[in-house]
């Protein structure tokens, strides 16, 4: 056994410090001081902005851009009644927008920029002070971004963590009510998360939390405040007596496909620079979402004989969710694990723990992104041992590694059951949450958005 | 006259247009349309929820046909329809009281 007490440094991504003045500090050296000794100490300390990482981080953070608008809302969409077709894809739309303009606002600034273990401050308000020249850090001390990229790129994850969360209230809550919780569930719950798992002094990367690309932030996070909001909208109106079944699966796989192309920027993206690192989570993203695929369809062909489309395309998700965390630390191997077990865990989580759970989660928000988190971070802590493959240090401890990360796992659902268990409070009593009942039957592509998805 | 109403089985539809062809049917209707009779449905699984499809496919083919040509067209649609199986369809026969062809405002057997 190795000591409980050494855990490997992990490489969780860096919070960006505000270098320029430094870099001009070191310019103005090299021009002034003609000392041999002086110059060479700064000539190795003078970070560097490498082009094909640029590159890479702008191409990762149009891929997470994909999968969003329209991944995931034409895999929502495929999902639901024809008659509210149009309200998830606005959702999604939407909600994606309104977060991606409150992170430059004051999120980038409270997620990345200073403060204490727990939340960023308000430096970079309106991004301050940010310029073409400023850089953020990459996991090379050396390695530079500029920081507008690393802006954008953590832009799209915010944004796109908020938007997971429309499908727990699809077809039934109203489309301000959706846009109320996502501001506050964003400000009180995903910026200290983000915050304390990724920022510069987090809480939870100094207790050496893994999460290379999000599994506790993005996945964990949004699944839990999806299951309150289910819980809190109450059922669909005429849930097990009518017909509720996707109108559109080939949406739903087109979705689905570009959620797993989208991904690769996501995890592969979250190395931050084009190297063995990104590469190590790419081939991950592709073999655990494979594996993942397989067993979930095998599972649903052992217990009932068919292996249907939707098990297939929820397969991928689950298996691109759980090596979320765990891409850019485990093995190919270990990849393939973690996929096969998220198959079969998400798909208990939409089937007998939807039951046990009683909400109307509508499209398993919870049950494949909160379970396939959960299960993800979790066996983060396994698999990066290096005796199963992963890149742990020759000191990796299961099963300390494995105590930390269910700290982060037990953090984020506290804290976001707690914030959006609040969020909703205001949100009701400002707008309501439900639709009525009729606007419910009629559809909300009429009723809240005056338009329909299909001329028939 | 009288009014032909039957339901079919999607896949034959071609053959009884055929059968109904040789035996002098000038004109026909057709609508594609979901229904329930002694053929069982089938279930649908979504992830956790399960729905009872009870509504099968069917083809409803509607003609209008002189008296004296009524046996030998519900024979000839019996014929091409048939698999032997439960979900067959069935043939309803209907009285017809006028028949107007729009562009000459002929009636009756001279408007079929």
């Amino acid at each position: 056994m190795t000591a409980m007490t050494s855990v490997r440094e992990s490489a969780p991504r860096l919070a960006v410090a505000s270098l320029p003045l430094l870099t001009l500090f070191a310019t103005a050296v090299l021009a002034q001081d003609a000392a041999p000794a002086a110059a060479a100490a700064a000539a190795a300390v003078a970070p560097t902005v490498d082009k094909g990482d640029v590159a890479w981080m702008l191409v990762s953070t149009l891929l997470v851009t994909l999968m969003a608008v329209p991944g995931l809302a034409l895999f929502y969409g495929g999902l639901v009644r024809a008659k509210n077709m149009l309200s998830v894809l606005m959702q999604v739309l939407v909600v994606f927008s309104l977060i991606l303009v409150l992170w430059a606002a004051y999120g980038y600034s409270l997620a990345f920029v200073g403060g204490n273990a727990v939340i960023g401050s308000l430096d970079k308000l309106f991004l301050a002070g940010v310029t073409k020249e400023s850089l953020a850090d990459t996991f090379t001390a050396t390695v530079k971004l500029p920081e507008y990229v690393f802006i954008a790129f953590q832009a799209t994850f915010a944004a796109i963590t908020c938007a997971l969360i429309v499908g727990s209230l699809a077809e039934r809550v109203k489309f301000s009510a959706v846009l109320l919780f996502s501001v506050l569930w964003f400000t009180f719950c995903y910026l200290p998360i983000a915050h304390m798992v990724w920022g510069a002094g987090g809480y939870l990367l100094g207790k050496g939390a893994l999460d290379f690309a999000g599994g506790t932030v993005v996945h964990i996070n949004a699944g839990v405040a999806g299951l309150v909001g289910a819980y809190f909208l109450g059922k669909r109106t005429g849930l097990g007596k009518e017909k509720m079944a996707p109108h559109n699966l080939p949406l739903t796989m087109t979705g689905a496909s570009l959620l797993w192309v989208g991904w690769f920027g996501f995890n592969a993206g979250s190395n931050l620079e084009a190297t063995s690192g990104a590469a190590l989570a790419f081939i991950n993203t592709l073999m655990a979402t494979a594996a993942a695929v397989l067993s979930w369809s095998a599972l649903e062909a052992l217990l009932r004989r068919k292996a249907s489309m939707l098990g297939g395309a929820s397969g991928a998700v689950a298996g691109l969710v759980a090596i979320t965390p765990a891409c850019g630390t485990v093995g190919v191997m270990g990849a393939i694990v973690i996929g096969l077990v998220a198959g079969v865990v998400c798909f208990w989580g939409v089937t007998g723990l939807k039951r046990l759970l009683g909400a109307d989660d509508t499209l398993d928000v919870f049950g494949v992104h909160g379970v396939g988190g959960i299960s993800g971070a979790l066996l983060t802590g396994v698999f990066t041992a290096p005796a199963l493959g992963g890149t742990g240090a020759a000191d990796f401890s299961i099963a300390h590694q494995l105590g930390v990360q269910a700290l982060g796992v037990g953090i984020t659902v506290v804290w976001s059951a707690v914030v959006a268990t609040l969020a909703y409070l205001v949100v009701k009593a400002v707008f309501g949450l439900r639709v009525s009942v009729d606007e419910e039957r009629e559809g909300l592509d009429v009723a809240a958005h005056g338009e329909s998805a299909y001329e028939l | 006259m009288k009014f032909i109403i039957a339901i079919i089985r999607p896949f034959k539809l071609d053959e009884v247009r055929d059968a109904l062809a040789q035996a002098g049917v000038t004109g026909l209707t057709v609508t594609e349309v979901k229904g329930y009779g002694r053929q069982k449905g089938h279930t649908e699984l979504y992830r956790g929820a399960e729905y009872v499809v009870d509504f099968v496919p069917k083809i409803k083919l509607e003609a209008a046909v002189p008296d004296e040509r009524v046996d030998v067209i519900v024979d000839a649609i019996s014929e091409a329809a048939r698999t032997d199986k439960v979900g067959d369809g069935k043939i309803f026969v209907l009285d017809l009281v006028q028949a107007t062809r729009i562009r000459t405002g002929e009636t009756g057997d001279d408007a079929l």
